[in-house]
């Protein structure tokens, strides 16, 4: 099972506590794992990609085992301890500043 | 006895005011998701339970919700436990997809370039006057989308764009669709407004929409103070026994019209200012309005640190203060476009909300004030709710 990590404001959309698990199907990339993550919670449509262009929300942040994959291509393999649930894959929220 | 349901649209979450029809006590519930930016909240005038908000966030973009209990309990349409249930097995997750129609087409950009439309928020929600499940929702960039399955799906009505959209150019606040009036008389016949482009009219639904700009003068905003389109209206209010009659509070000056649109004439009068955000017209005398008048365009507050609502029964031109429980030394706060509402008890109760997080009201059409809250997150939006 892939962990994910939403932000606070997607945990309380989704109506989710704590982790989500996600069984993916086939290879385990950032593009499979957020569609698994629609999938389960379609509430999340739009609020991470957009809608239709499934590009990256400017300001949401995609991390794995201490690396930024937010530039990555969709297609990008997660690493291994993502994929055997050893660490869970982070959607956060990038800083505001101030 | 009737009661009152205010809704209240806050930099940090939505908050809903209850009172009975005395107005005196006050029970205050919220923040309603809290965190994000409530630019609006509306009831269904068919169906006051029924309400619509938009839930927007510069991280995670644009969320729509409906509550159906009269704001007790709220989902995004089309994700409730029973639509998980059906035949298909999960919902659509479609009642944040605003997508514009067709070839978009661009419209002017600061640097003088062509750029395309792109969604950002949802600024205003207009249930309709008669159908529990159909709403309008105001876009920035400017776009009219409706929905008739409740918020579940939305289609933009994309004719708006072609009132020389090409023209429009954002100001330094964005270029958003912020009013939408409904005639009650006419189910054809709407009124839209978008900052930094101007009024405008449709008579057939939405298909197809004409600038209504005619009298308006923009000598420090435009190059040519006549233009069909570019004028930034900040507010039109209407009362509905005479929709052909439209107050407007635009960037500078005060207008109306008395034929829908097709010319507008100045009521500023004896205002300290003519700048402001909001308008409104009582609800049971239709020549009676109410603007918050502050500084000018570069400083939004009110003049001399006095909050004052200025009343014309008159339609305009002939206007006094209402001073009486608003705050009259060091008030710098201003009061935003879509934060002023009235009921329609007897006598009519008026309200507005404050970038400050006060929420003002008067059960007595004005001539006497006082704070229902005093210490919410900046106030984007009023709306009041008479209930039986």
């Amino acid at each position: 099972m892939i962990r994910v990590v939403l932000p606070y404001h997607l945990r309380n959309l989704a109506r989710v506590d704590g982790e989500v698990q996600l069984d993916v199907g086939g290879a385990v990339t950032l593009l499979s794992v957020l569609d698994a993550l629609e999938a389960r919670y379609p509430v999340l449509r739009g609020t991470i990609r957009d809608h239709g262009t499934l590009r990256r929300r400017p300001f949401v942040r995609y991390f794995a085992c201490k690396e930024d994959l937010s530039l990555e291509p969709p297609e990008t393999k997660l690493p291994e301890a993502i994929v055997s649930g050893a660490e869970p894959f982070l959607i956060v929220g990038a800083m505001a500043g101030g | 006895m009737s009661k009152v349901r205010v809704l209240v649209g806050t930099k940090k979450g939505a908050f809903i005011l209850t009172s009975d029809g005395k107005r005196a006590q006050w029970e205050v519930n919220g923040p309603h998701f809290a965190g994000w930016e409530m630019y609006h909240l509306k009831g269904s005038p068919a169906d006051p339970n029924r309400i619509y908000a938009s839930q927007t966030s510069g991280w995670f973009g644009q969320i729509i919700q409906r509550s159906d209990d009269g704001g007790k309990t709220w989902q995004p349409p089309g994700s409730s436990a029973d639509e998980l249930k059906g035949p298909d097995g999960t919902p659509k997750g479609e009642s944040n997809k605003f997508v514009y129609e067709g070839n978009v087409g661009t419209h002017k950009w600061y640097d003088g370039t062509q750029h395309p439309w792109e969604f950002k928020r949802i600024w205003h929600l207009e249930p309709s006057l008669t159908e529990p499940d159909t709403v309008y929702a105001g876009a920035e960039d400017a776009a009219i989308f409706k929905s008739v399955d409740g918020g579940k799906t939305w289609k933009e009505l994309s004719g708006l764009r072609g009132a020389k959209g090409h023209l429009w150019q954002p100001g330094a606040g964005g270029m958003a669709v912020h009013t939408i009036l409904l005639d009650p008389k006419n189910p054809n016949r709407m009124f839209i407004a978008i900052s930094a482009a101007g009024a405008f009219r449709t008579e057939d639904g939405g298909k197809t929409w004409k600038p209504v700009n005619r009298g308006l003068k923009s000598q420090y905003e435009l190059p040519d103070p006549d233009a069909e389109v570019g004028h930034c209206v900040h507010r039109i209010a209407m009362h509905p026994s005479r929709p052909d009659v439209l107050f407007m509070q635009k960037h500078w000056d005060v207008m109306r019209t008395d034929n829908a649109g097709e010319q507008w004439r100045e009521v500023s009068g004896n205002l300290p200012t003519d700048f402001g955000f909001p308008i409104d017209v009582h609800a049971h005398e239709p020549e009676t309005i109410y603007v918050v008048p502050i500084k000018n365009d570069s400083e939004h507050f009110p003049p001399d640190g006095k909050l004052r609502v200025y009343r014309s029964r008159t339609g305009g031109n002939e206007w006094e203060a209402l001073t009486k429980g608003l705050p009259q030394k060091d008030c710098y706060v201003n009061v935003l476009r879509d934060a002023m509402a009235v009921d329609t008890l007897q006598p009519c109760g008026v309200y507005f909300g404050t970038s400050g997080g006060q929420v003002y009201h008067s059960a007595d059409g004005g001539d006497s004030w006082n704070p229902i809250v005093r210490d919410l997150p900046g106030v984007l939006s009023v709306e009041a709710q008479t209930l039986p």
